[in-house]
């Protein structure tokens, strides 16, 4: 039982803590999971960053769901207590930012006409603008060291995909979620 | 707010932008803002607002923006409905590989299909900046802003809280300078935003 609510205590800590992307979160559970509490080996905490990154959603939730499952499952537990194990890791991950997210709205709600926030409006979005591109230049420059692949650009068909799906997503051609399934479908028949 | 949209519907595209986000949250910023302005949901600068509250908080990005697109949407409820939809399928895929699948990752398909996913997920999370981008008052301030965070995050590992706190906290301090000097707009809202 108590396992239960370490785990899940940790895991709001890592979704109070986090701030900026992904990548960020990942090195926080691994810091509270691995090095901290020694629930998990630092390879079996590998292959479940591998994993996240090559199902579908944010890694992060995948990362809280699969790590709750495994941590339970470590432990000795049976398949409905890991199933437990993750729900509960994944509902905390979840619920700090639920909380700052009901007193941001009334911030918003009560000063949205304000001069203050006008400004503040004006100066966040060209940050978040370059948020939003770091992280794209992350993903190009730096290989990750737990990733599935070697590299996210290893040849030239690889920067191929990447000026098509750019050109058809800024054009508005093709929808992303098309764009998307149609790289997979290629990757299928040129790797 | 508009309560002819039922919380299915929310509940419905966001389950189906979980399921289709491959390459991590920050792809769900295209795929969210595409669903959403084509259902005449948000307006295009409404989905920029979202985006820029949801990065300056704690949290995992794609599960903010949920929440706040959902809140716009259909209130604290729409919300809920929102972040369920888009963490569900993630939960699900992940607890059958947990307990079926574990060779899912050394697939040689799924590897291929992912090696080609790749590129266009960084495209795809590029043209979200660039669209970003385009609404902005582009001037010398604006310019230095986005390039210094790219710099800084990027490249020194600043943690983009430290940004926006300080951009805030700018933001603040010129609408009170203006305020008191009487020289800004003065609408008898600025002084509730000291």
């Amino acid at each position: 039982m108590m396992l239960f609510w370490e785990l899940f205590y940790t895991f709001f800590l890592i979704g109070l803590l986090n701030f900026g992307g992904g990548g960020a979160m990942v090195s926080l559970i691994q810091s509270q999971v691995v090095t901290l509490h020694g629930w998990l080996s630092e390879g079996a905490f590998t292959d479940i960053v591998g994993i996240s990154q090559s199902t579908p959603g944010p890694v992060a939730i995948n990362c809280a769901t699969y790590v709750g499952y495994e941590v339970i499952h470590t432990a000795g537990f049976g398949t409905g207590a890991a199933i437990l194990g993750s729900f509960l890791a994944t509902l905390a991950v979840v619920l700090p930012s639920f909380l700052i997210f009901l007193v941001v709205v009334r911030i918003f709600d009560r000063y949205h006409s304000s001069a203050a926030y006008t400004y503040a409006m004006k100066g966040l979005r060209p940050v978040v603008a370059g948020l939003i591109a770091a992280a794209a230049v992350v993903l190009t420059i730096r290989v990750h060291p737990v990733s599935v692949i070697a590299e996210n650009f290893p040849d030239w068909k690889a920067w191929t995909l990447f000026a098509a799906a750019l050109l058809l997503c800024q054009t508005k051609k093709l929808g992303p979620i098309a764009i998307i399934l149609s790289a997979g479908a290629i990757g299928l028949f040129i790797y | 707010m508009d309560r002819n949209i039922s919380l299915w519907s929310v509940f419905g595209v966001f389950s189906k932008i979980g399921t289709f986000t491959i390459g991590g949250g920050y792809v769900m910023l295209p795929l969210i803002g595409a669903e959403v302005t084509r259902r005449g949901w948000l307006s295009a600068e409404d989905y920029k607002d979202v985006t820029i509250l949801a990065q300056s908080a704690p949290g995992i990005l794609a599960i903010n923006i949920a929440y706040y697109t959902g809140y716009r949407i259909r209130g604290v409820k729409g919300s809920v409905v929102a972040a369920l939809g888009a963490a569900l399928p993630s939960f699900l895929i992940i607890l059958a590989i947990a307990m079926v699948f574990t060779g899912f990752k050394d697939n040689i398909y799924v590897r291929r299909f992912f090696q080609g996913v790749r590129p266009v997920a960084v495209a795809l999370i590029l043209s979200a900046a660039l669209d970003m981008a385009k609404g902005s008052d582009w001037n010398w301030w604006t310019a230095a802003l986005a390039l210094g965070t790219v710099f800084l995050v990027a490249f020194l590992s600043v943690s983009p809280i430290w940004i926006i706190l300080t951009v805030i906290a700018g933001a603040v301090s010129i609408a009170a300078l203006r305020g008191r000097s009487g020289r800004g707009r003065t609408d008898g809202k600025e002084e509730d935003s000291l």
